[in-house]
């Protein structure tokens, strides 16, 4: 028997009393927050591409120039940008990564030894602001004469080389720390769930064989040594949701 | 102005495993309980379902479940010459917070006390000498012993669904479990987690090595369970997202899994939640409690008036609160006088990857506490009259999922980005393992917790300072055990072999463990420690501590199962000796 | 009379149970016993439900209750003499109860399930009310009808009485049936009045009497059938698992949430583990319809995306073989909640999560999350498709239209 409307008919605003009774007992209990609340969702919203949030275009020419560098396209894999991965880092700046919202910001700032952890007072905007702007004076200054994103990939490749020894010493930055945050955010935009704009179509997880966001492989510990056979999905990618086309 | 707020019989400070043991067993005994959290209420549907837990950016990188730096953390040196800076972000430990605390997002490791980690001192001086024990090294016995605590583990272990297989049950040593273990009076509640490749190869290759591997206890449960407080489990998925990351489906243990259904239903409990403990008040005389001083997310302060106050904050949180409140004296490194601080300790952890070519690992299968460990190199298993050092640890094969930005297995001489990274990556990925060790700490009279003279927290309250580095006794105990390590790596068929035992100094980036111990020792007398041996404080008889803050030292594994023992063995002491005799517990 | 004396007496020789007893013995001041009986009653009927508001004080009055008419509001039954019913005599309190007339002559909408409450012997309404005399009266003045026109007009309901109110009198036991049968018939025919959600409903709000005990959906949610279906109804449960069910709001295959964990936890965890199980031994023995359709083609493209959306978000919870897991996780297969003809609940608790009950004896109280905002109305409606028909399953598919009405 077809199911036919049956939402609308029988849908009575609820009765208040059943919901109550159910929560006067935590009432009971005395709480001050409620244990459960229908219909709560916690999912990240899904990023678009297009536009930037956080970067100049001409930021994000550079951040792009970087990524493709540090992942480049072959046949492993497409390249950093192609991934997402200068739309990744160009929301997370423009959030609460960016800001170091929850972090003890707290003076005295003091620059401490390598062990003590991070201690600049800048956030990660502003390094990435300052950074980006020195690197690409230098570029243009010095004798290469372009901007960072219109070199060729071997002088690009020579300037990160450098920045990750530390040997690369620009007016009022670090640049080795910064290497190694944009680094840390290029991976993240290669990996981390595409629902943040990065690993678009999953395509980090495909190159390493990762399965990403499942969450039952109890028909699988025993099956020792081989090959899992399932494509990865993601919070929100999950391409065999689409029914089959109909046979006709 | 602060409001007083009416009367309760007990007050806890922090709803994390301790904490709501503790709530469950004295408000079923019939007293009015408050228990006062920092952080939000967690739960499973609400906040880490199966739909969005599998998180690795929000959870592993961006640290969605715990502490916030800006609501509270350390400083941190390695020593008095230094000038001790804040932790702005958590790396090498990161505190838990709201309801289950870090029992919400651990491993779910769940060891015990081996019989010589209780009786440390006597038993190795004993063996070795006392001039085996360096002048500086400040640990000392427990004034418990493993049969005494005995039955506590046992309680935690069948609240949580531990999933094991005993070594030692009653004196007969068992095939297949842990022949160091101390005598069990029963079997784990659980059966042991199915076992992922690599952990099986590590224990075939330990085995053949005449080493004695065993499942590790596991809070991540094998089957549906259902505990003495009538809550029921579920059975573990093998997700690996597990620590980090709250778990979905019911099946690892933690206060909100297992306590909190049962608890809630008590009319007389009730949680305040978001609401900061700032200080423990005391009396006129200094040496009774009155209640607690908190403050609520818009500011407003409140003083909860309480009989019994029970700080089960995170570990050093504990020490901190005690500090802030002036119970016990504040321990002096230089002059070596006071207890308050400290004896703190950590884990001195290691790791060994391996590469084992043509295999399929599959290393996202796994679990938190889901691998193959063995304490033939642990506690004082092994021979150590000629090594140099005291103390070992536990060798573990528990790689604990395949995730791609917190869990790749790295190997020297790979490039370090572009297309040769991107190749070594993807050719490591099924054939890298990664083996550890979780060493002993030892207490050291350098080695403690004070308030910082600079740094303040959100409310004006001095932040905790942590002075710590590794000794020397640490390094070698890492470099052997690691090697020993490393030698079953070899046997397991691994091409390549890259150990990386601890060295100095020790730094607060990256990540290591959240196992901090110490700073509100238990002891024999108010000399030697800031509790006696049913955790109350000796200054103060109306306040207890729990947590791994009263361990004088950290033995060479997890202190999670000590610490749920514990909560239990003194919740055991307030209801048959305490309430029905209010006052000191054990002569000062 | 012999007849009604010997299943009396029958009747009350069932353990535990607090018999229908002739008038005689309730006669005089009440005793302690007459009181606990009546508390106990009271329960069985789940009073509660209606007259105690949240928070409010016991039987102070002030529930809404949704009819689909419009609202009446539960009155106060404290022993209040002037707003709650002190003043009321024992035959006009019985009357109300047994036949819908009120104190002052009008009548009462069936809001109040007279309709069923008719079965229930005066001595037994009478231990109700001195248990209600026991409580602390309370000054709560309550309008009970707040019904529009026309239906606030009271004098409606003689038509309505004459066409959907059959006085059966009091509860007759069968003598061809067991004690605990008997037992269980007169708590769900009677106080239980489990047809008011149970059976099926005409336009006029009145019991479909062919179809009883078939499932009805009432305020937007399934009450399932409670007969002896295979599919849709109680047929894979046992006795043992009904009353286990009724007693701790779960058992091998539910989780009771939603409005059945109110009267779990008012009503069916308060009477005995034998009442429990006489009520399961009662609805055991209602006939079901025997025949199921036929189940979806497993090939269906719906079939085929539901399936890979139940592995991906359904399967680490609901496991792949849709058993659930005991006390925690609800079975899918053989649930009545899952093959409902028009599955409301279901939908609902996919869009929306749910939390089962927790009880003394059960406290886990798990929790469905929520997938709204995750699982788009396709999805939903595909994996509900995939859902109702595996693993032994018939019923009809879900479209996403149906989800979308839900929302």
């Amino acid at each position: 028997m077809p199911g036919g409307n049956w939402g609308r008919r029988q849908l009575l605003i609820s009765s208040l009393s059943f919901l109550a009774i159910g929560a006067s007992h935590a009432a009971a209990a005395g709480f001050d927050s409620s244990q459960w609340s229908a219909g709560w969702n916690h999912m990240p919203p899904q990023v678009q591409p297009g536009g930037w949030t956080f970067f100049s275009p001409e930021e994000a020419a550079m951040i792009a120039a970087f990524a493709d560098r540090l992942i480049p396209a072959d046949d492993l894999s497409p390249s950093g940008s192609q991934a997402g991965v200068a739309v990744y880092i160009d929301r997370q700046l423009s959030g609460p990564f960016g800001q170091d919202t929850g972090l003890y910001m707290q003076p005295p700032f003091a620059d401490g030894l390598p062990g003590q952890g991070p201690q600049s007072p800048l956030t990660p905007a502003q390094r990435y602001r300052k950074t980006l702007a020195a690197i690409d004076q230098y570029c243009k200054n010095g004798n290469l004469g372009k901007g960072f994103a219109d070199l060729d990939g071997a002088a690009q490749d020579k300037i990160i080389t450098a920045m990750e020894a530390g040997t690369l010493a620009l007016p009022g930055v670090n640049s080795k720390a910064f290497f190694q945050m944009l680094w840390q955010n290029t991976k993240e935009g290669f990996f981390a769930d595409p629902i943040y704009g990065g690993n678009v179509n999953m395509v980090g997880w495909k190159m390493i064989g990762f399965p990403g966001a499942r969450y039952d492989y109890r028909d699988w510990i025993d099956r020792h040594n081989e090959p899992f056979p399932l494509p990865p999905i993601g919070l929100a990618d999950h391409p065999d949701w689409t029914p089959p086309p109909t046979q006709s | 102005m602060a409001t007083t707020l009416p009367h309760k019989d007990v007050a806890i400070i922090g709803l994390g495993w301790t904490g709501s043991i503790l709530a469950y067993e004295l408000a079923t005994a019939g007293l009015d309980v408050v228990a006062i959290e920092r952080g939000p209420w967690r739960d499973t549907a609400t906040d880490f379902p199966p739909s969005w837990a599998p998180d690795e950016l929000r959870y592993a990188v961006h640290l969605d479940l715990f502490q916030r730096p800006a609501q509270s953390t350390v400083t941190m040196r390695n020593n008095l010459k230094q000038t001790a800076l804040p932790v702005r972000k958590f790396g090498s430990f990161i505190p838990g917070n709201g309801l289950g605390g870090a029992g919400v997002h651990w491993n779910g490791m769940t060891y015990r006390n081996m019989e010589t980690d209780f009786n440390w001192r006597t038993h190795n001086e004993q063996r070795y000498g006392k001039q085996m024990i360096p002048e500086d090294m400040t640990s000392q016995d427990w004034p418990i012993s493993f049969q005494e605590l005995e039955p506590f583990f046992d309680q935690f272990e069948k609240l949580a669904g531990i999933s094991g297989k005993a070594g030692n049950l009653g004196g007969e040593i068992q095939p297949g479990g842990n022949p160091f273990e101390g005598p069990r009076s029963a079997e784990y509640p659980t059966p042991p987690d199915k076992q992922p490749y690599g952990a099986t190869l590590y224990a075939q290759a330990a085995e053949g090595m005449g080493l004695h591997p065993f499942p590790i206890p596991s809070a991540n449960i094998s089957q549906p369970y259902t505990n003495p407080l009538g809550v029921a489990m579920g059975q573990c998925t093998y997700c690996g997202f597990c620590d980090f990351f709250g778990c979905g489906n019911y099946s690892k243990a933690s206060a909100q899994t297992c306590v909190m259904p049962a608890l809630v239903l008590q009319k007389n409990f009730t949680a305040r939640m978001n609401a900061n403990v700032t200080k423990i008040n005391l009396d006129s005389t200094g040496k009774k409690a009155t209640g607690v001083t908190y403050v609520d997310d818009s500011g407003q302060e409140y003083i909860q008036p309480a009989d019994l106050v029970l700080v089960c904050a995170f570990s050093f949180n504990c020490v901190h609160l005690l500090l802030l409140s002036g119970i016990g004296k504040p321990y002096d490194p230089v002059a070596n006088t006071g207890v308050v601080g400290k004896n703190y300790a950590y884990q001195c952890t290691s790791s060994v990857n391996i590469k084992l070519p043509g295999k399929i690992l599959n290393p996202f299968i796994s679990g938190g506490a889901v691998g193959m460990a063995l304490f033939d190199y642990n506690g004082d298993n092994f021979d150590h009259s000629s090594l140099g050092f005291i103390g070992g640890g536990v060798l573990q094969a528990a790689h604990t999922g395949g995730k791609p930005l917190t869990q790749l297995v790295s190997f020297p001489g790979t490039p370090s980005w572009g297309s040769g990274w991107k190749q070594a990556t993807k050719e490591n990925y099924q054939i890298g393992y990664s083996l550890g060790t979780q060493g002993a700490v030892q207490s050291y009279r350098d080695a403690y917790l004070d308030l910082d003279p600079t740094y303040k927290d959100p409310y004006g309250s001095p932040l905790l300072r942590m002075t710590f580095d590794w000794h020397p006794n640490e390094l070698k105990m890492s470099q052997y055990i690691t090697g020993k390590l490393a030698e079953i790596g070899k046997a397991m068929g691994a091409s390549e072999v890259f150990a990386t035992p601890a060295k100095a100094p020790y730094t607060v980036i990256p990540y290591q463990t959240t196992h901090n111990t110490g700073g509100a020792i238990t002891g024999t007398d108010p000399t030697n420690s800031v509790v006696n041996k049913y955790m109350q404080t000796w200054d103060v008889p109306n306040v207890f501590v729990f947590g791994a803050s009263v361990f004088p030292q950290n033995g060479g594994f997890n202190p999670t199962g000590n610490v749920g023992a514990l909560a239990y063995w003194g919740a055991h002491a307030i209801k048959t000796q305490y309430l029905k005799n209010p006052g000191p517990l054990v002569p000062a | 009379m012999r007849f009604v004396r010997a299943a009396a007496a029958a009747v009350a020789l069932i353990t535990g149970a607090m018999a229908a007893t002739p008038d005689a013995a309730v006669q005089g001041a009440a005793n302690g016993q007459t009181i606990a009986d009546g508390k106990y009653l009271a329960a069985a009927g789940d009073c509660v439900a209606c007259h105690t508001a949240s928070g409010g004080a016991p039987f102070a009055g002030g529930t809404v209750i949704q009819t689909p008419f419009g609202r009446l509001i539960g009155p106060n039954l404290t022993p209040d003499q002037a707003t709650g019913i002190g003043a009321w005599t024992d035959d006009q309190f019985v009357r109300a109860v047994k036949y819908g007339i009120g104190h002052n002559g009008a009548h009462l909408y069936p809001g109040l399930p007279y309709v069923y409450f008719n079965e229930v012997p005066r001595a037994d309404i009478l231990k109700i009310r001195a248990y209600l005399n026991t409580l602390p009266p309370v000054n709560n003045n309550i309008v009970s009808n707040q019904l529009p026109f026309p239906f606030d007009i009271r004098f409606l309901m003689a038509g309505w009485n004459l066409l959907f109110f059959p006085d059966h009198g009091d509860f007759q036991p069968d003598p061809s049936q067991s004690a605990d049968w008997n037992r269980g018939a007169y708590l769900v025919q009677g106080l239980g009045h489990c047809a008011a959600c149970h059976t099926p409903k005409n336009a006029f709000g009145g019991d479909r009497m062919s179809d009883e005990f078939e499932g009805y959906v009432v305020d937007g949610a399934n009450a399932p059938a409670l007969v002896d279906s295979a599919n849709d109804g109680l047929g894979a449960w046992s006795v043992d698992e009904i009353a286990t069910y009724l007693k701790t709001g779960h058992n091998a295959y539910a989780d009771a949430s939603g409005a059945m964990s109110s009267v779990i936890t008012h009503s069916t965890s308060n009477l005995t583990l034998a009442d429990d199980r006489a009520i399961a031994v009662y609805l055991k023995s209602l006939p079901g319809r025997q025949t199921a359709p036929q189940p979806i083609a497993a090939t269906d493209p719906a079939m085929v995306a539901g399936m890979h959306v139940y592995a991906d978000e359904c399967a680490a919870c609901h496991m792949t073989g849709g058993t659930g897991e005991p006390g925690l996780v609800p079975a899918l297969r053989a649930s009545p909640v899952v093959a409902a003809d028009k599955p409301v609940t279901l939908t609902h608790v996919v869009l929306n999560g749910a939390r089962s009950v927790a009880t003394e004896a059960a406290p886990t109280a798990s929790a469905m999350p929520a997938f709204r905002g995750i699982l788009d109305d396709e999805e939903i409606a595909d994996v509900l498709t995939y859902v109702r028909n595996s693993w032994g399953n018939a019923a009809p598919a879900v479209t996403a239209d149906q989800v979308s009405d839900l929302h």
